[in-house]
């Protein structure tokens, strides 16, 4: 238990915070790449999804992407952009040491659950709406963002939600590559034997992580329309699936 | 061609360093096939570790639904801490064993099987489950006869779900040397060894395709009435 007294000594000293590279300074920049991670996949993924949803169709690859997603371990992603010519260990801004290599790696990882969320979202709007829709004389535009994005909401935001998770995580495990983050302290701690510390950088990242996660849930809940306790049950196995949003994507893709 | 006697230098020499290197396989096989060995030992105990925590809580849940949503939300919490964050938070307890990511990968792997357990359950029709009391079924022959079989499509997708991403996750473990792959990953970041790092990822990407398809025939063997009704 010696090494979590120490943990909570380090965590008290103000300086291991406040000076530079200190944890404030590390903390704001994995935040950072998180927000500019999550929001680079949801400018690329979204539309894309929502659109081959509204379509039906690409679904084998829209589903199949997050598959792939999971099998490709993050860690090793990271170490072959940070071993390359390019992007390198390069320094990237406020981004930090190999700041660029991080950035892509969290970009692709942000990118399979928000995809196969929202064009599975909007693929399951049922049928008889969608032809109520057209039946009242909704032009094709008017139908996507009256009736079937209203309806996806749900099933996007928990895309996103996953997407946040995992962005998180992969941000944090950056350090594993000598990139930049929290995580650079977990790392230095372990790697030198100074356990204490390293104890004391994990219990920051999971603390804000959480906080993280109940943030989002809690948009995600102001987003929610009232007939949240009427949703169809296939709606809410579809939100409750911590990753598992393709448990089941041969009957999503009917 | 001037120095026909120097012998070529291989081709993952330091000055080299090719990503791909036949002679790296050969001259490295052994390290490369004991990180394998341990890589798919952590994963498999991992998962089935997670399995043997997550039955008991699926019953639970099914049985008190009040304790499902605190169930799903305390595995779901845990889901949300990163990998990397997650294994210092048990080194307090474990230390820097193998134990601790063991532990670390099961409590993940066992957020995504809780909740296809409970999907499963909820997969099995009342009409099936009433003709089964009807017949005269205890609860334990209900569950281990009746219920347990029809679940294993939804169980087994799940199942996949939790193998395939512990196999990806088991390379940070690499954080206590206890990493399988994920140490020759390591190894090549801190010494720019591009042979090593990439082989050790195409290994890690293969074995979790392998798993997945065995994990599916599994599947095929387990339930043969779905092909007959296929058919």
């Amino acid at each position: 238990m010696n090494v979590l007294s120490e943990a909570w000594r380090y965590l008290r000293e103000g300086d291991n915070w406040t000076r530079d590279g200190g944890m404030a300074n590390l903390l704001g920049q994995q935040l950072l790449l998180t927000v500019t991670a999550l929001v680079a996949a949801l400018v690329i993924g979204l539309p894309v999804a929502l659109w081959l949803g509204h379509l039906g169709r690409g679904g084998f690859l829209a589903i199949n992407v997050s598959n792939v997603g999971r099998a490709v371990p993050t860690f090793a992603l990271l170490a072959l952009l940070v071993v390359a010519e390019w992007p390198g260990t390069q320094s990237f801004g406020p981004y930090g040491r190999a700041g660029l290599a991080t950035l892509i790696a969290l970009t692709l990882f942000a990118l399979p659950p928000i995809i196969t969320n929202a064009y599975v979202a909007v693929r399951e709007v049922p049928a008889d709406v969608r032809e109520s829709a057209r039946g009242m004389g909704m032009t094709r535009p008017q139908q996507f963002f009256r009736v079937e994005l209203p309806l996806a909401l749900p099933l996007v935001m928990s895309g996103i939600r996953l997407a946040l998770v995992q962005v998180w995580a992969t941000a944090t495990i950056a350090a594993l590559v000598a990139g930049p983050g929290l995580g650079r302290v977990i790392t230095d701690g372990f790697f030198r034997s100074n356990y204490g510390k390293g104890i004391a950088g994990a219990i920051v990242v999971a603390a804000v992580a959480l906080v993280l996660e109940l943030l989002a849930a809690l948009v995600q809940r102001l987003l929610e329309p009232a007939y949240r306790d009427t949703a169809t049950p296939n709606r809410d196995a579809g939100m409750s699936a911590v990753a598992s949003t393709v448990v089941e994507p041969t009957d999503v893709v009917g | 061609m001037t120095l026909p006697t120097v012998a070529e230098p291989s081709c993952y020499s330091r000055a080299i360093n090719d990503w791909i290197c036949g002679q790296y396989l050969t001259d490295r096989q052994q390290e490369i096939v004991d990180a394998t060995t341990q890589h798919v030992v952590l994963t498999v105990v991992s998962v089935l570790v997670g399995l043997v925590i997550a039955f008991p809580l699926a019953l639970l849940a099914r049985r008190l639904p009040r304790l499902e949503s605190l169930i799903l939300a305390v595995t779901t919490g845990i889901y949300t801490i990163p990998s990397l964050a997650l294994f210092p938070l048990m080194v307090p307890f474990t230390g820097l064993t193998a134990t601790t990511v063991v532990l670390g990968l099961a409590l993940y792997a066992l957020t995504i099987l809780v909740r296809s357990l409970l999907e499963g359950f909820r997969s099995v029709p009342d009409e099936v489950r009433e003709s089964a009391i009807g017949l005269g079924h205890s609860r334990t022959k209900l569950l281990v006869g009746v219920e347990l079989p029809l679940m294993v499509p939804v169980v087994m997708a799940g199942l996949r779900v939790a193998t395939v991403s512990t196999v990806a996750l088991t390379t940070v473990g690499s954080l206590v040397s206890y990493g399988g792959l994920g140490n020759l990953i390591k190894d090549g970041v801190s010494t720019n060894f591009r042979a090593e790092l990439l082989t050790a990822s195409v290994i890690c990407v293969l074995l979790a395709v392998l798993l997945d398809v065995l994990l599916v025939g599994a599947q095929r063997l387990l339930t043969p009435w779905t092909r007959e009704v296929r058919s």
